[in-house]
């Protein structure tokens, strides 16, 4: 059986549209309980880091590339550089890693 | 009024830098969405309504696959259901009396980064803060996986390369200003990563998608975290948050 790629489309964005909606439009106010508001202020840190990391290494050809570039973002956002300016600085990173490594071979 | 356009010209100039990064993650994912099947239409159809990296590089694998229309379902509710958390963490930030209609769009727009520029706002959330963002980062995201289906090939393997991490770089510009702000922040940041870590080396947990371990990670370790470290009443809790995010996306820092 062959699938309609619009339909696809429609499902996975119905779904995606419920799961984002759906706790803001029921929860109103604030939550009284001190573990729910403490495990709510550390999701958003938590998903964020176990995203990025090991996944930044496997990322680029070289895994090597990918631990400099954790390593200069981590640097770079502790300076507090802006966003932007991390996400190309990770970018120029592996891009130059990955230049050298192939000199080198 | 006044204060509604101030909120969404600040959500504009916040967005920027995320438009940007988004555009050439976007042309990335592209690329996968090319290999799927998407013609442009469909890539940028696809971005706009559901605008989530890890879960629409997961939609095109469903689509790859063939696979029925229930796997769809199953699979963005794994890979989406951190935004299902981030979505009571942004209920939170709301004035009580907020509209249905505000909670609707705010809701629809989240993301990873406008929802960690959201949270880091002082004081109740304005919804048009959120939509000058969505504003400007939703397009760039859609427009940036058709432009990726038209033109990926043409780009050179290092240059795929070097983008792939962009995404990486805008994570770690949210998460490490707010652990040099908190100390118990920092400290669940790092325990993150090595427990991330760890569990992509066992090889128990090799048959798990990634898409699930995070949302598994994410509960258990915010979990523990929460058991150990309740945070603090109301006014130091925010005055925490204003500081991560304003050293993280100053735009009186630029540089560039």
């Amino acid at each position: 059986m062959t699938h309609s790629i619009y339909l696809y489309i429609f499902v996975a964005a119905a779904v995606s549209c419920l799961i984002r909606v759906l706790p803001l439009t029921l929860i109103r106010g604030k939550i009284k309980n001190q573990f729910i508001r403490s495990f709510l202020y550390y999701v958003p840190y938590v998903t964020l880091a176990v995203m990025t990391f090991p996944a930044i290494i496997s990322a680029p050809q070289v895994p090597l590339a990918g631990i400099l570039a954790l390593i200069a973002g981590i640097a770079a956002a502790w300076k507090g550089m802006n966003m932007m300016g991390i996400a190309a600085l990770c970018c120029a990173v592996v891009f130059v890693c990955e230049m050298a490594a192939g000199y080198m071979m | 009024m006044n204060r509604n356009r101030n909120a969404f010209i600040n959500g504009i100039r916040d967005g920027i830098p995320i438009a940007l990064g988004y555009f050439s993650v976007a042309f990335s994912l592209g690329i996968v969405a090319k290999k799927a099947g998407l013609d442009p239409l469909q890539g940028f159809l696809s971005s706009l309504l559901n605008h989530a990296s890890a879960g629409e590089y997961a939609e095109f694998t469903v689509i790859m696959a063939n696979a029925p229309y229930l796997e769809m379902a199953f699979v963005i509710l794994v890979t989406n259901i951190r935004y299902m958390l981030m979505s009571c963490a942004l209920s939170q930030k709301f004035d009580p009396g907020t509209s249905h209609i505000h909670r609707l769009l705010v809701g629809f727009g989240i993301t990873d980064e406008i929802f960690g520029i959201s949270i880091g706002r002082s004081g109740p959330l304005n919804p048009y803060y959120n939509y000058g963002a969505m504003a400007i980062a939703l397009p760039s995201w859609s427009a940036g996986t058709a432009i990726g289906i038209v033109a990926g090939n043409i780009l050179p393997a290092s240059v795929v390369s070097a983008l792939s991490v962009a995404l990486y770089g805008m994570f770690i510009a949210i998460i490490i200003p707010a652990s040099r702000a908190n100390r118990t922040v920092g400290g669940v940041v790092i325990a993150s990563f090595f427990v991330s870590f760890a569990v992509s080396k066992i090889s128990l947990f090799d048959r798990m998608s990634d898409s699930m371990k995070i949302s598994l990670l994410t509960v258990i370790i915010a979990g523990i975290a929460a058991f150990f470290f309740p945070t603090k009443d109301d006014g130091d809790d925010d005055e925490d948050r204003e500081h991560t995010s304003n050293s993280g996306i100053d735009p009186s820092k630029e540089v560039m």
